[in-house]
Order: structure tokens, then sequence, then C-alpha cells
């Protein structure tokens, strides 16, 4: 049975990584190990274009992974206060983004910002759109999942104790959802790093996110640069997914 | 378990829960509460929903203009068209049901035996699910490509010109990327529906006799049935709107729907066209994402 996990796993799931990863410090790869040591394309790689881009790519993720996050937890909170019917609704709703295929919703934003009366086509706020409708449903799933495990104790207690509804949702419901918010929020950010399908379709060429800037090199042939370029991206998105899980276990402390 | 209790509600009009219920007790009256439903409704509404309206809208307007279903007409009369559907599909049930089998292998032996990284193993898929997938056709590229580690192997031992392994290309090439990408996506269910397995049952079973492979179909397969069918039917939603993987490979003879709805308007400015595949996607995505959203509440997922 090991011996059949190690065959399966590794080579399907570590290689990949370790592959791109091999090949980011290499100039050659024809034989079975890389060749020809090099850290120019980091050079590269974290420079000029490539800078911007890693720049734009933060950016818009935080930019993408706020706003789902508010649009997230305000629906999710509305929605637990909805008679049962209305609720599916609008969860349902809510849900649309995910079953939607990324390209289309690229598509429609780009239909729909391309004319007046809201002409964004062109400019960043176009591709920050997009991004934030396909997290958004990620961001409501996992808080109204949270908030239907929450104990409706804390909050009948506060309230009990005459505490205003506003004062209830600051001092006890948010706090306590804090973990999965902030759990969701490492996830919005990693989604809108990577995104590239919906951000093929609407990318004005001022705002290129880092996997444009990855399949541009790839296509281009320079599969070299590209792989430290994807490095960059992964350390980027880890040390955010980090210092995120840094925040929840300080909180659960609390 | 709770919208079991719940079931004996007050006929007329809306009325309190009874106790225990998630409902707090400080939620606004109804219509207040649906005031403040309002305005995630209307931005979603803005950025989504209309957006959404008007590729329909622009599936019916062809560019000579006027309204009719012109653009559907020629979209399902060409080949390209039916080519991509085809290939979609095939591509898509292959990839779900490589990845069930594998997943259901990998997740077995996770759970069932001891060894000491599972932990690390269930951390390492977290982080390789929050990658974008093109970096597996990306890693592959390395590993199969025409000068890749593979091929370099190859023609490094035989001294032949080219290496035997051309099929990233094809659609195999896709395939193999899509099986290692979301494979751990059948791994998560499956992974909690066995920590939920009552050992006592396995235990009495191999204590009756029953060798591995007949605990494995007799006693683990049913439980875990409705995890696989949850992560079976997630992964052939996101197989069949995968773009990343397939732009990626660079293969020109793979077509599937949403990279012939990036080509269509991106590379034609055929927008109407554009619309109307991608209403066709939406269809069948939204359709069977609604299936696996029935079938993952069955399985308590």
């Amino acid at each position: 049975m090991w011996a059949v996990f190690l065959v399966l796993f590794l080579p399907l799931f570590a290689l990949p990584l370790l592959v791109v990863l091999g090949a980011s410090f290499a100039t050659n790869w024809s034989g079975v190990l890389p060749s020809g040591f090099t850290t120019a394309h980091y050079e590269a790689a974290t420079r000029g274009e490539a800078l911007q881009a890693l720049t734009t790519s933060l950016v818009t993720a935080t930019a993408a992974s706020l706003l789902a996050l508010a649009t997230g937890t305000w629906a999710a909170l509305a929605a637990a206060a909805l008679k049962q019917r209305y609720r599916k609704a609008l969860d349902a709703l809510f849900v649309l983004p995910l079953a939607v295929p990324s390209v289309v919703v690229g598509l429609a934003t780009l239909v729909a910002f391309s004319q007046p009366p809201m002409l964004l086509n062109g400019t960043r706020w176009i591709v920050i759109i997009a991004h934030s409708v396909l997290v958004t449903a990620f961001a409501h799933q996992s808080v109204s999942a949270a908030l239907a495990r929450l104990d409706p104790a804390y909050e009948q207690a506060a309230a009990s104790l005459g505490a205003s509804p506003a004062y209830v949702l600051w001092r006890a419901k948010l706090p306590l959802l804090l973990p999965s918010l902030t759990a969701a929020a490492g996830l919005c950010f990693a989604l809108s790093m990577g995104e590239l399908s919906a951000t093929m379709m609407l990318y004005p060429p001022d705002w290129t996110p880092l996997p444009v800037l990855i399949y541009a090199a790839t296509d281009r042939g320079a599969l070299f640069t590209g792989s430290a370029v994807a490095v960059v991206l992964m350390t980027a998105t880890l040390l955010v997914l980090l210092a995120v899980s840094r925040i929840r276990t300080r909180a659960s402390y609390r | 378990m709770t919208e079991v209790v719940r079931k004996p509600r007050a006929v007329l009009g809306w009325s309190r829960p009874p106790g225990g219920s998630r409902k707090s007790s400080t939620a606004p009256r109804p219509f207040g509460a649906l005031l403040w439903a309002l305005p995630p409704l209307a931005l979603l509404a803005l950025v989504f929903l209309y957006p959404l309206a008007l590729v329909v809208q622009q599936s019916f307007q062809p560019d000579t203009g006027g309204t009719s279903v012109q653009p559907y007409a020629d979209v399902f009369a060409s080949s390209a068209f039916r080519e991509a559907l085809w290939t979609t599909v095939w591509l898509a049930v292959a990839a779900t049901v490589g990845c069930l089998v594998l997943g259901f292998v990998l997740a077995l032996v996770i759970a069932f035996v001891p060894f000491p990284g599972a932990k690390a193993v269930a951390r390492f898929i977290d982080v390789f699910l929050s990658f974008p997938s093109f970096l597996i056709t990306l890693a592959l590229l390395f590993v199969y490509g025409t000068v890749g580690m593979a091929n370099g192997a190859w023609t490094g031992v035989t001294g032949a010109a080219e290496g035997p392994f051309q099929f990233l290309t094809t659609p195999w090439g896709v395939l193999l990327a899509e099986i290692t990408y979301f494979t751990p996506f059948v791994m998560r269910p499956l992974l909690a529906a066995f920590s939920q397995l009552d050992t006592g049952q396995l235990e009495a079973a191999s204590s009756l006799g029953a060798r591995a492979p007949r605990i494995v179909r007799q006693v683990v397969l049913p439980e875990a049935l409705p995890a696989l069918a949850a992560g079976g039917s997630l992964v052939l939603v996101l197989c069949l709107n995968e773009f990343g993987i397939v732009l990626f490979t660079g293969a020109k003879g793979v077509t599937t729907l949403p990279t012939l709805v990036y080509g269509k308007a991106i590379l034609e400015s055929d927008y109407p066209g554009a619309c109307v595949v991608a209403v066709v996607n939406v269809l069948i995505s939204v359709g069977l994402y609604g299936l696996y959203r029935v079938v993952s509440r069955r399985a308590g997922a």
C-alpha cells in the first residue's frame, strides 16, 4: 500500500511543483535533470514588466477579496435573517457565479462594461470587478456555512442583556465568525492571484496580472522565464496565505 | 438536521421560530430583513446578473442587425462547435472517471494505512488546491514536452533523434493535466467521509475473515458513495469549464467550449457567436452544478 501511495502521489502532485521550481533555475532541460544553473530568470522575473505584473496581481487580488468578503458576508448575514424560501433563493443567486464558467463571466463583464452607461473597458476596474464576481461565491459559501454552525446562544445572551442588533453583530457575531472570514479571505486571494480565464478576456495592456504574463512567456517559448514568474506567483500566494492563517491563530487565542 | 426538527411551522404568516433554531432573536423584522438583503443583491445584479442577461440578449442579435435565432443556427451548423462540444464532454467525463479512481485509491491509503505523513499530505492538498491549474500544464511541458525530461532521457539512452512522448498537444495531454489537478477535489470529501467511518465495522469484517479487497468493496465503498458522487459531479463541472489547462497546452487541435468562447470573442471578434457558445456552456454547467448541489446535500457534505 505504501509503495502504491508513493508511486502515485509523489510523481503526480509533488513532481509538477518541483519541476517548475527546477526549471526556473535552469537554462536548458534536455536530459533527466535540468542543466545550466542560473538565477537570471529571477532577475528578469522581479524587475520591470514582471514586477509591475506582481503589483498588479497583488492589488487586484486584495481589492477583489475585500470586495467579495464584504458583499459575501453581508449577503450571508442578510440571508440568515430571511424566511427559508427567500434565504434559499438568495443563496442560490450568490452561488451562481460558481456554476457559470469563468470565461463566460469574463465575456459577460466585457459585454456589459464596454457600452454606456458603464464604460469601464480598458481600465483596471473591469479586471477587479470580474475577479470580485468570481470569488464572491466562495466568500459567501464559507461565511454562510460558518453562520449555520454558529451557536445562537451567544447572540441571544447579548441581546437579552440589552445589546442593540448592531452591537451584537459587531461584538458577538463578527468576532465568532473571524476564523472563517480570514479563511475565506485567504481562499479568495489565492483564487484571484491565479485567475486566468476571465482575465484573458478583459485585461487592458497597462494592467497585466501575473498569470497572463506567464501565459505570454510560455506562448512565445520562454518556458524557463515563465517558470520563474510562476514560482514568484506561488511564493507570493503562499506568503499571503501564511500571513492570513497567522491572523486566524491569533484570533483563536482570544 | 435542524430543518427536519423545525418542520412543524406556524401556518399563518411569520412567527418566531421555536427555540434552538439558528434564526436569532435579534433578527430584524421580515420587511427589514428583506431591505437588508437588497444592497448585496443589487450589487450582484449590476455586476453579474445584468451582464449575463446582456450575453443572452446579444446571442440573439446577429451582426446584420435585428433579432433572430440566426447566430444559433450558424453556430450549431459549424463543425468547429460540434467538435468542441464533443471534445469538452468526453474530456470532462474521462477526467472525472480518472479522478474518481485515483482519488479513491489515494484517499483509501491516506485514511486507512497508518503512516506519519498523513497530516502533512492533507495540508499539502490544501496548498496544491490554492495554485492555479495552468501550473500543471507548465510542469508537464518540462516532463513530457518535445525537449523535456522523458524525451531527453529516451534520446540520451537510445540515441534516437526524437523521443516517444508526443501526446502533450493532443487531448491526452489535457486529460493527464486535468486528472492531476482535479484529483484532490475528490480526495477531500472522501477523506471527510472516511474519517466518520466506524473502524469497528472494518474490524468486524476482517475478524469474520474478509480480505482487504472484499472489505473495500462491501464496507468502505458503500459508505463512500455519497462523497464520491459529490466530488465527482464537482470535478465534472470544473473540467467542463477548465480554460487554463487547455490554453497552456497550446494544442491547436484541442478546442473546448471555454476556449471556443475565448477564440470567437477575442481572436475573431465574433461576439454573437461567442455569446451563443457561452449560453450553451452556461446551460450545461449550471444544470450539472444544480445536480451537484442536490447530490452533495444528500451526501451531507
